[in-house]
């Protein structure tokens, strides 16, 4: 037997002529952080679903703990937290009065629910609103909440879909450091996310999603040293000669050129050489940035489009 | 690849969860523990509930056992078997409002559940299965039939409503008469995505009923062609036997026939309801 935590072989989800999901293959062990990017309707979210036991895979394999989610649903998923993508917390109810709800769901006892709930409203640092009712609390509030009453069981394992997707950036830095803390305590972290940042924070590895398959598989560094280069450089023109610049940087020396809608990106070693050459060849970009390469550029490369359009 | 030829069709696909394995809790209690959330949930709304479940009796059997009443007996009593206005409304009331909780019950609590609050979509990620939810949800509305059909026979014996000691059966009756509706109807429910085709269950469904099915007049005064519609709606059957055990004529023969008719309904509804609710959860 293999060590896994999660394996799945061939996973598909079909609805109806539609295929979310088409025959993915991954492992996934005990105490990592793993991540499947890509952007909307890539399948992230109906892989996620199948793994929670709340979807039954169409066809393929799949083990969770090494049970099977369809006929052992109910024993795994008191061994998972859950974090969905929209909220579905209880808004008539007081934050308190969420996780007793939940955690009498799991069959554990009142002063136990009590106990951690302390803890986790602790955690999440929402000690101080824990009479309130749900309904007024900002988007942050209510994702750290959701986040405490997945905990309430004390999972193994951790599902978050897009975990701060519609949250400002104060809010996400929140709920990353919140997660990056979880890791650290040894919780299994599965999270699927469209946001190149997010995967690169948290993710020890992550699986690139498009269109129902799997592109790529590796750490970010590795990923991003296989599909792209140390540096990027970021030209943009005025759009009269967007075009024929865009031609021209032909000549420059470069492993790979992506001409974009509004900039074109050049995929080299060395960045600042590169401009230099650039500007040597008489092309004049209104601006340039020279930056190093991330997921996005990555996901650009495997799949011709952008993550985040 | 497994279940690759089971596909496409939305019913095949999802094989049932086994009822419990060795070590684990028993199935019932996973009902119970969404009971529980149902009874954490009342405690917000409780009072408000219970001031329209001493209410409605109150100004039903008022206006109209008392107000309309006095005119009806004045007609002559024979229609109504020989008995005053009052004594043959209350049971009927009673089995009627009982099917307006459970229809209540049955609709925007639920609809809100999968639709607005995705509490349902929460709770089918701990170890409850989506057949917990429903029959966790009917336990709940069982317990509450019950309390407001006990308010009701209660408020019915103060007004002298009330003929025979038999009546005490008439309560389990009308809690039975008031899931004959949850059931069924929740099964639907669960399977909607608009609240708006929530209200052709009242439009069309519970107010017809409730005018026609021998609540406040007996069917046999509707046209013979219409009646045997009329005998197959539950209400009527929970009509007949609350009003036969409040004026203890019951007999155990037609009290078997309709508490029969009125299971095979509940059943139907619950077998609906475990295959619509997992259908929805389970995508």
């Amino acid at each position: 037997m293999t060590t896994a935590l999660i394996r799945a072989r061939g996973l598909t989800k079909r609805f109806g002529n539609f295929t979310a999901v088409d025959g993915v293959d991954f492992e996934l062990r005990r105490g990592e952080a793993f991540g499947f990017l890509g952007p909307n309707g890539a399948g992230k979210s109906s892989t996620m679903r199948m793994i929670g036991c709340v979807s039954p895979p169409t066809a393929g394999e799949l083990s969770i703990f090494g049970l099977d989610p369809v006929a052992d649903g109910p024993a795994i998923r008191a061994r998972l937290g859950v974090v969905p993508q929209e909220d579905s917390l209880d808004v008539e109810l007081t934050v308190r009065e969420n996780l007793l709800v939940y955690g009498r769901y799991f069959g554990l006892p009142r002063p136990v629910i009590r106990e951690r709930s302390d803890r986790l409203l602790e955690f999440v640092q929402l000690a101080d609103r824990a009479g309130d009712r749900v309904e007024p609390l900002s988007g942050g509030l209510k994702r750290r909440l959701t986040i405490a009453r997945s905990l309430i069981n004390e999972p193994e394992i951790l599902l978050l879909d897009e975990p701060t997707t519609g949250l400002d950036p104060q809010a996400r830095h929140v709920v990353w450091d919140r997660l990056f803390r979880l890791k650290q305590q040894g919780v299994t972290l599965v999270l699927t996310t469209h946001y190149m940042d997010e995967a690169e924070q948290l993710c020890d590895r992550l699986v690139v999603m498009d269109g129902g398959r799997i592109a790529a598989e590796g750490s970010p560094r590795e990923l991003i040293e296989r599909y792209s280069t140390p540096e990027v450089l970021e030209l943009r023109f005025d759009p009269d000669v967007h075009e024929s610049a865009a031609e021209k940087l032909a000549a420059v020396p470069a492993q790979r050129r992506e001409v974009l809608a509004d900039r074109v990106l050049l995929y080299v070693e060395d960045g600042d050489a590169a401009l230099a050459a650039v500007r040597e060849l008489g092309l004049d970009p209104l601006t340039s940035l020279v930056r190093r390469s991330t997921l996005e550029d990555v996901f650009l490369r495997l799949t011709g489009r952008r993550l985040e359009d | 690849m497994t279940a690759q030829t089971a596909q496409d069709g939305p019913a095949a696909t999802r094989p049932a969860e086994p009822a419990a394995r060795p070590g684990s809790p028993p199935a019932w209690s996973f009902a119970v523990r969404q009971l529980r959330f149902w009874l954490t949930d009342y405690r917000r709304t409780w009072r408000g509930s219970i001031i329209s479940t001493v209410l409605n009796p109150l100004l039903y059997l008022g206006a109209m056992g008392l107000g309309l009443g006095t005119l009806v007996d004045k007609h002559g009593l024979a229609r109504l078997g020989g008995v005053s206005y009052l004594v043959f409304l209350a049971p009927g009331l009673l089995a009627a409002s009982a099917m307006g909780t459970g229809v209540g019950e049955s609709t925007y609590p639920v609809f809100g559940s999968v639709k607005w609050n995705k509490t349902y979509q929460a709770a089918v990620s701990s170890p409850l299965r989506p057949r917990d939810l429903f029959h966790g949800h009917l336990l709940f509305v069982g317990l509450k039939l019950t309390m407001t059909s006990s308010v009701f026979l209660a408020v019915a014996v103060a007004f002298g409503a009330i003929r025979s000691p038999m009546a005490i059966l008439a309560l389990p009756v009308a809690v039975l008469t008031g899931l004959a509706f949850t059931a069924p109807i929740e099964a639907w429910t669960v399977t909607r995505t608009k609240d708006t085709s929530l209200a052709v269950v009242y439009r069309f469904g519970m107010i017809p009923l409730f005018l026609f099915s021998g609540t406040f007049f007996p069917v046999t005064q509707l046209p013979a062609w219409i009646r045997p519609i009329a005998y197959l709606t539950p209400l009527w059957h929970g009509v007949a036997l609350c009003r036969d055990l409040c004026l203890g004529v019951a007999t155990l023969p037609s009290a078997l026939l309709h508490v029969g008719y009125l299971l095979v309904v509940l059943g139907a509804g619950i077998i609906a309801g475990d295959r619509s609710y997992t259908r929805r959860l389970y995508v």
